[in-house]
């Protein structure tokens, strides 16, 4: 049974629909993000699972109880605020107390559960500080220890890592997953940042205006997106306009394109393509390939062009090529080694091409 | 800090404007040091006004019902202020809220003859007894506007999520008020209190129009005193509420810069 479920959740705002007609179930001891770009209803829908905000229509449950018209002070769901709100008249310790203080447990079991928290998030020579004297990183922590301490069944995190900065961020990524991990706590995660939902969650719902557009882990949403959206917002992406041409004998999907005289080849487990449908093919550009000389003549899906850009990242190499129709391909590289004879250089004319497992064919 | 230079120019000017904000004031003050009975000629230094203060009974009698006026108007209009404040800035765009706002903030403008005049009339209406009571409804009246606006300027800024926070852990709306909320709004209402006294304290125009026989305040006091002859007694006892006035309104600048640094 799942832990959480919406069934069928609508809000509106006055005209505005923030989230539209959604269904879906979060798992027991599952760490899970909602993807989306800002205004995509993510935010909306973790309020209504902290009590905020109540649906305009369906229902959310929660443990298989229905918690419409459960104040959010009822409800065993704590949440990690995006700007952490710590009480700034309070110590480190007295912000971690204070969810306990509510429950009315005893004072000995508080300042235990207190200290185990400070434990937790290795903050305690900051106990007795107060949050403006604590650096980002550390706030982050606090905000942490304190919506944990009441071990809730479940976890929200409203953009976590979004104060920190890049270096801070990463290292704070890998802590939460062994937070999650140890505790064994469902933790539902908000972000627009994609890489941050890739590191962390095991699935992974991708929203765009108030729907969800997919569910799946971060492996399937990156290598087998089901829409244009997700493919060009999660990653970059190549996306290579076509109609459905028909079938090979090896019953690999051809795919006519104005970039190449060749119908492309595409390796996709679709049954359903009718032939003379619009779709796009979509390559990640670390899939594709780059030959500084003719590839061989079965070497599939090969398009020629020259060297328009190239961006030198350190551990890869971002190039694009651009096509005769004036259509640039991206497509990246790993340097693997630190010298090479004979460098790609600008304007070089080059070939690219990708295997027909590499491409994903999208309808939508 | 950086900026011009105190130029003759500005000097001059800064000079000429607190002479002419305190000059009177700082006479008044001189004056009630005089040793001389005549008001206007100096007879040496000495403090035998504020001694024959002490003396004057009906003077005295009209300071403590004054306090006494101040403190509980203060305290009632703080409470019922701040309870505006926050519904005005919490419950979202309600119906009528600019409305509401607007009349919260009218009587800081209202010409105070035409509020003691009103006052007086409603007083008169239900059949209440005019005294002490009635000038301590008055001035909660005329003084909660200055709490609310206070107090909201300090809401309007206040972190919301801080209050969803700690409901969020457990709190009811109320307590999560309480224990958060009101902690850190405490200066605006601090300083939002001693400005309500202090108004309270000086006020005439509208303590006259509600009070009745015996409650006097002290600015009506030495209103009717002066009437007979300006006597330096009056000099020590207005002396005597500057200072209150100039404490209560430096304490209300320091509590909410204090906050404000932190």
């Amino acid at each position: 049974m799942p832990l959480i479920r919406f069934e069928g959740v609508t809000k509106r705002f006055g005209e505005a629909v923030a989230v539209d007609d959604l269904t879906l179930s979060v798992y027991e001891r599952e760490f899970f993000c909602l993807l989306g770009p800002s205004g995509c209803g993510k935010s909306t829908l973790m309020r209504m699972l902290a009590g905020f905000e109540e649906p305009t229509a369906g229902r959310v449950t929660l443990d298989g109880r229905d918690l419409a018209g459960v104040p959010p002070y009822r409800r065993p769901v704590n949440m990690m605020f995006q700007s952490y709100a710590l009480f700034p008249h309070m110590s480190v310790e007295d912000n971690i107390a204070y969810g306990l203080k509510q429950e009315r447990l005893p004072r000995g079991e508080i300042a235990a559960r207190v200290a185990e928290m400070l434990r937790l998030v290795k903050l305690e020579p900051m106990a007795r500080r107060r949050p403006d004297q604590l650096s980002g990183g550390q706030r982050q922590r606090v905000a942490l220890a304190r919506a944990l301490a009441k071990r809730p069944r479940v976890l929200l995190l409203d953009e976590p890592l979004g104060a920190l900065d890049k270096k801070l961020r990463e290292e704070t990524q890998f802590e939460l997953i062994d937070l999650q991990e140890r505790l064994g706590t469902t933790f539902v995660v908000v972000t627009h940042d994609q890489e941050e939902a890739m590191t962390m969650a095991h699935r992974i719902a991708v929203m765009d205006h108030g729907r969800i557009v997919q569910v799946a882990t971060p492996g399937e949403i990156y290598e087998q997106p089901r829409t244009r959206f997700i493919a060009e917002f999660v990653g970059d992406v190549n996306i290579l306009e076509g109609e459905v041409a028909g079938r090979t004998e090896a019953g690999l999907w051809m795919i006519r394109s104005p970039l190449s005289s060749e119908p492309l080849v595409i390796d996709d487990p679709d049954e359903s393509l009718a032939t003379g449908t619009r779709v796009a093919v979509a390559v990640r550009p670390e899939k594709i390939r780059l030959h500084e000389t003719p590839p061989a003549a079965a070497t599939a899906n090969v398009l020629a062009g020259e060297v328009w850009d190239i961006g030198y990242l350190g551990d890869w190499t971002v190039y694009r090529i651009r096509l005769p129709s004036g259509e640039l391909i991206r497509l990246s590289r790993a340097n693997a080694s630190r010298f090479v004879e004979q460098p790609v250089g600008w304007e070089d004319r080059v070939h690219v091409s990708f295997a027909p497992d590499a491409g994903v064919i999208l309808t939508a | 800090m950086r900026g011009g230079r105190l130029t003759w120019f500005n000097v001059t000017s800064l000079a000429l404007g607190f002479a002419f904000l305190y000059l009177p004031m700082l006479i008044l003050v001189i004056f009630s040091f005089n040793d001389s009975r005549l008001v206007t000629v100096w007879g040496g230094f000495s403090t035998r006004w504020y001694g024959a203060l002490l003396q004057n009974q009906p003077l005295m009698d009209a300071a403590w019902v004054t306090v006494r006026i101040a403190f509980v108007s203060a305290a009632l209009a703080t409470v019922l202020g701040t309870l505006a404040a926050v519904a005005l800035t919490r419950y979202g765009r309600f119906r009528g809220r600019t409305l509401f706002t607007g009349l919260v903030y009218a009587p800081m403008v209202m010409p105070e003859v035409i509020t003691g005049l009103a006052l007086l009339l409603l007083f008169v209406a239900i059949g209440l007894d005019r005294g002490f009571w009635t000038i301590m409804l008055a001035h909660t009246t005329f003084t909660l506007c200055f709490v609310a606006v206070i107090v909201q300027s300090r809401l309007v800024a206040f972190d919301r999520s801080l209050e969803e926070a700690a409901q969020d852990l457990g709190a009811t709306p109320l307590r999560a008020f309480f224990t958060v909320t009101l902690p850190l709004i405490a200066p605006a209402v601090v300083a939002g209190f001693l400005l309500a006294f202090t108004l309270s304290l000086d006020d005439l125009v509208i303590a006259s129009f509600t009070s009745g026989p015996g409650a006097t305040t002290l600015p009506m006091r030495i209103y009717s005193q002066v009437r007979l002859g300006v006597t330096p007694e009056i000099n020590a006892a207005s002396t005597i509420l500057i200072g209150l006035v100039t404490l209560a309104l430096l304490t209300a600048a320091l509590v909410t810069k204090r906050r404000a640094a932190r």
